[in-house]
């Protein structure tokens, strides 16, 4: 009964803040929005027995990437956004194709999956610190060496890029 | 009663997918299209842990540490890009910037 009170608690703050990102006119709202989203997220992993996952959610993406992106929003003084005209064919049928795409993809979850599991909190607690650590540095040594590359270019890159002169 | 489907999970990873996709289309400032962008991940992810839970496997959820990784690079570059394009244009509306256009 818990579990299915706070799923659809989560589930209902996820989509509002998720509305809220697309059709708010200032960044800034739409970035405290997505912490909202991210949030929920979390607890919904938690519900799923990903707890290593749930708490990497909150540090990395609701602490890490959303302090910078309000801290770049506030730098770049970042106002509303200006309405500006889009083509016909994206105003008349962009709404209709997502809510088809939405429905398509329901109908495939409701009717082509096989039997799905019913999720009951605790029931299986795979997701801990130990099962991924061991998983990550046996199995995925080599993809994990491998993003450490890749932060590494990443950081090299946004130092360069920030203090470059483009004419 | 009491348990909830993992079908709901996924529907909601769905409903999140889309309106990722509605804001990275139709929103002009350059900073609601990447934050539209970090909503599609989120999405992804939750399938991908929900599928996880389906397998009872831990591998879905390496792929969304992966993710998360893998955002978070893109959120330091792409930050840094927005910042140059910034010092340089004086602009964040996307249409505004427009150089590479034929």
């Amino acid at each position: 009964m818990v579990d299915t009170v706070l799923f659809i608690i989560c589930a209902i703050v996820a989509i509002v803040c998720g509305f809220n990102v697309v059709l708010q006119r200032h960044p800034i709202s739409s970035a405290l929005s997505l912490i909202g989203v991210m949030s929920s997220l979390a607890v919904l992993y938690l519900l799923l027995g990903a707890e290593f996952i749930a708490m990497a959610q909150m540090i990395v993406y609701g602490g890490a990437v959303m302090v910078l992106f309000t801290f770049v929003i506030m730098l770049l003084n970042a106002g509303t956004e200006k309405a500006s005209s889009k083509s016909w064919f994206a105003q008349i049928a962009g709404l209709p194709l997502l809510l088809a795409f939405v429905g398509v993809l329901a109908f495939l979850i409701r009717a082509v999956l096989p039997p799905l599991a019913a999720v009951a909190f605790g029931s299986w607690v795979g997701g801990t610190a130990e099962h991924i650590g061991q998983l990550l540095f046996t199995t995925y040594l080599l993809p994990f060496e491998v993003i450490s590359v890749l932060i590494l270019i990443a950081i090299l890159g946004a130092v360069a890029l920030a203090q470059k002169e483009i004419d | 009663m009491g348990h909830v489907p993992l079908s709901w999970y996924l529907i909601l990873s769905v409903i999140l997918f889309a309106l990722g996709v509605a804001g990275f289309v139709y929103r002009k400032s350059v900073i609601t299209v990447f934050l539209s962008i970090e909503l599609m991940l989120n999405a992804v992810n939750l399938s991908f842990v929900a599928f996880s839970y389906q397998m009872h496997r831990i591998d879905g959820h390496i792929y969304s540490f992966f993710v998360m990784v893998v955002a978070a690079a893109e959120a330091a570059v792409g930050l840094a890009i927005i910042l140059t394009i910034f010092k340089n244009r004086g602009t964040l509306q996307i249409d505004e910037v427009d150089s590479m256009k034929l």
